[in-house]
């Protein structure tokens, strides 16, 4: 059993700021997390609370079900991977892996059998006579990651362990860490990852679910697609998926009897799950959310759509991004290439009729930021 | 290629390019005649010991020149037999004696204290820092008479003790603060990490810091050395007996117990005191070097 256990979690800086606000989290055993979220988010203390490099000043963290509060991070059963890889520059790279061991004074024969055999998943057998200065970015992380490999831990805590690689290390790199809990797990070795990172293709790809976390407070734990479809609140949906979501302003109103949207002087009308949502709110200021894919360039005679003065066209091969104004508000909308006769007619600085897929939308409290539109018990 | 460019510039640009060129040389000319003129004044009068070191005594006063006319040993083997019963290298033997435990001990009790005031929150911390700091600035002569009156009660007069437990309790503020820049220099991952393979406070000390710290260390023992070998007030105010002096002492001594001054033999035996601190200079330079750089203390 490796679950990690955050409850009621907060930490207040000796100066009196509160950087992490009672975060209650729950990581099963042998789950990926990702915790992501803006810089000055806690991400990283909320991290270093659950290793015991940072003392927690309320609430209670459980290990395996162990409480681990006043637990020193060698007794609390976890490995840690840091940004800077934190390699000790004085010992070779096989010192660097078995350091952990021989402090445990294991015999000689099996501090190098685990060697070798992290030595060879990582492939970083020739790497073994080498002094950390001697290793490229990418070599000093697999040494990283091995060094905590090596000790087997019930808990792998990763800060950030990509950032300072170039990008095409970093996605070979990605690939490497999910394989490798993919493979511990198959291996019965039910590891659970904690993974901290600002990078949001790094939490959509690796994670089995990820945390949100603003200002030391959790915004939504759940899914990658999860989060990327139905998103809680206007500062996940904001967060999460590139190009940003458009969030523009919008007011609910009625046609007929079922609540619809009023959008730049259009009204546009709501699927019936998301109007039965809507029907007890009465009509007012609400903050339409609509990922730039499920915005489509239509014809001119189109039914149901906005219009809007086309401000921008990049054309990125397959797919082509609009930007257009839509009574004051910028709207990103993002195509693919299916309609070039469609495309040719754009010219900036005129108009141009877009549809805005509904069902894909999402309608936002203008105060609290929460999702109005989502299921109740999702 | 080159040719024809320069075939291409016409006859004035040349004459003026070359005019360039020779004012750049007198300069540099006349630059380097100065340096090496500023340099030579200040390195003669160590060209004029070592030569005169060589020299009788009566040629020291009667001959400017550095270099000796009549090179004689004379000053080196009368100068180590001494006026005394001991030989120099009784006093050379008496002044590793009071450096060796003097340099462990500075290192030993520096990298602590500078260990504690870089990673750790204590209360009274800046208090205590600030008194550290404060200590730098106060005048050695400050605490002379107190210290006397307290090694006298304990019983320590002429013996090493006065110089070397001092050192136990990190009384060079200098040195402290060097080792805790050095320190702050250095990201604290890897005694994070050191701590999450499973070291307690002390492993990481001796484990990961101190190895880290080494060039610094090294700094702070080639200083502790150096300046130890000079000192000369310390073992004068605790030693008293001859058999216990250090070169210090010892040449100072031979300036005052002899009627007429042997000049070379103090000059040769001053040569010979040079020597120890040149050599563990030179051994240590790459380091020190380093310790310096990157402490902050440069210059």
């Amino acid at each position: 059993m490796s679950a990690v256990i955050l409850r009621q979690v907060s930490k207040v800086y000796p100066n009196g700021f509160k950087a992490v606000h009672e975060i209650d989290l729950d990581v099963t055993d042998g789950e990926f997390m990702v915790l992501i979220g803006p810089s000055g988010c806690a991400k990283s203390t909320t991290l270093r609370m659950i290793a015991g490099l940072e003392s927690i000043t309320g609430g209670e963290v459980r290990i395996g079900g162990r409480i681990v509060n006043n637990l020193p991070p060698y007794e609390r059963g976890i490995a840690m991977v840091f940004q800077n890889y934190a390699l000790y520059p004085h010992m070779k790279v096989h010192r660097n892996l078995s350091f952990g061991l021989r402090l445990k004074h294991l015999p000689e024969p099996e501090i190098k059998k685990a060697v070798d055999e992290v030595a060879t998943i990582l492939e970083i057998e020739e790497l073994l006579d080498r002094l950390p200065k001697e290793l490229s970015g990418g070599q000093a992380q697999r040494v990283a990651v091995g060094r905590a490999l090596i000790k087997k831990p019930q808990v792998f805590l990763f800060d950030e362990p990509l950032s300072n690689l170039d990008a095409k290390l970093r996605a070979s790199m990605r690939v490497r860490i999910t394989e490798l809990h993919r493979r511990l797990k198959a291996d019965g070795l039910n590891a659970t990852v904690i993974y901290v990172t600002h990078d949001q293709t790094e939490a959509m790809t690796m994670g089995d679910r990820i945390c949100v976390l603003k200002e030391g407070q959790i915004m939504q734990v759940d899914t990658p697609t999860r989060l990327y479809d139905r998103p809680a609140n206007t500062f996940v949906a904001g967060f999460l998926g590139s190009p940003e979501m458009n969030l523009k302003p919008a007011r609910l109103t009625r046609q007929g009897n079922a609540p619809a949207l009023r959008v730049g002087g259009f009204t546009v009308a709501l699927p019936e799950d998301k109007a039965g949502r809507l029907t007890d709110r009465p009509d007012g200021d609400v903050v339409l959310g609509i990922r730039p894919p499920f915005v489509e360039l239509a014809g001119p005679d189109a039914d149901g759509t906005v219009e809007g003065t086309l401000k921008f066209v990049e054309f990125m091969g397959h797919e082509v991004f609009i930007y257009f104004d839509l009574d004051g508000e910028e709207y990103t909308a993002v195509n693919r290439i299916e309609n070039p006769g469609l495309l040719k007619t754009l010219k900036v600085g005129e108009r141009a009729r877009f549809r805005l897929l509904m069902d894909r939308a999402h309608v936002f409290d203008p105060k609290s930021g929460l999702n109005l539109t989502l299921p109740v018990n999702a | 290629m080159h040719k024809t460019l320069v075939s291409q510039v016409s006859p004035e640009a040349l004459a003026e390019m070359r005019r360039t060129e020779r004012r750049q040389q007198i300069n540099a000319a006349i630059r380097y005649a100065i340096l090496i003129a500023c340099g030579f004044a200040m390195i003669y009068p160590l060209l004029w010991l070592v030569g005169a070191s060589f020299k009788s005594n009566r040629e020291i006063f009667t001959e400017i020149g550095f270099l000796p006319l009549a090179p004689t040993f004379e000053g080196y083997v009368e100068g180590w037999k001494t006026s005394t019963e001991y030989t120099f290298g009784r006093f050379f033997l008496n002044t590793f004696v009071i450096l060796i435990p003097k340099v462990l001990a500075t290192a030993f009790s520096s990298v602590l204290v500078a260990y504690g005031f870089a990673r750790f929150e204590f209360p009274g911390k800046k208090l205590l820092f600030a008194v550290l700091i404060g200590t730098l600035l106060l005048p050695n002569v400050v605490t002379r008479i107190p210290q006397y009156l307290l090694f006298r009660e304990l019983g320590w007069l002429d013996s090493y003790l006065p110089l070397w437990v001092p050192q136990l309790f990190a009384v060079d503020a200098f040195f402290v603060f060097m080792l805790i820049q050095f320190l702050r220099g250095i990201p604290r991952d890897m005694e994070e990490a050191a701590m999450i393979d499973g070291c307690r406070p002390t492993q990481v000390l001796i484990h990961i810091v101190i190895p880290i710290l080494k060039p610094a260390i090294i700094s702070v023992c080639l200083f502790q050395f150096m300046w130890s070998m000079n000192d000369f007030l310390g073992p004068l105010i605790y030693i008293s007996s001859v058999e216990k002096y250090p070169i210090a002492l010892a040449l100072k001594m031979s300036i005052s117990v002899t009627e007429s001054f042997e000049w070379n033999r103090i000059l040769s035996m001053t040569v010979l005191a040079l020597v120890p601190s040149l050599v563990v200079f030179f051994l240590a330079q790459k380091y020190f070097i380093e310790g310096i750089s990157t402490t902050g203390l440069k210059g």
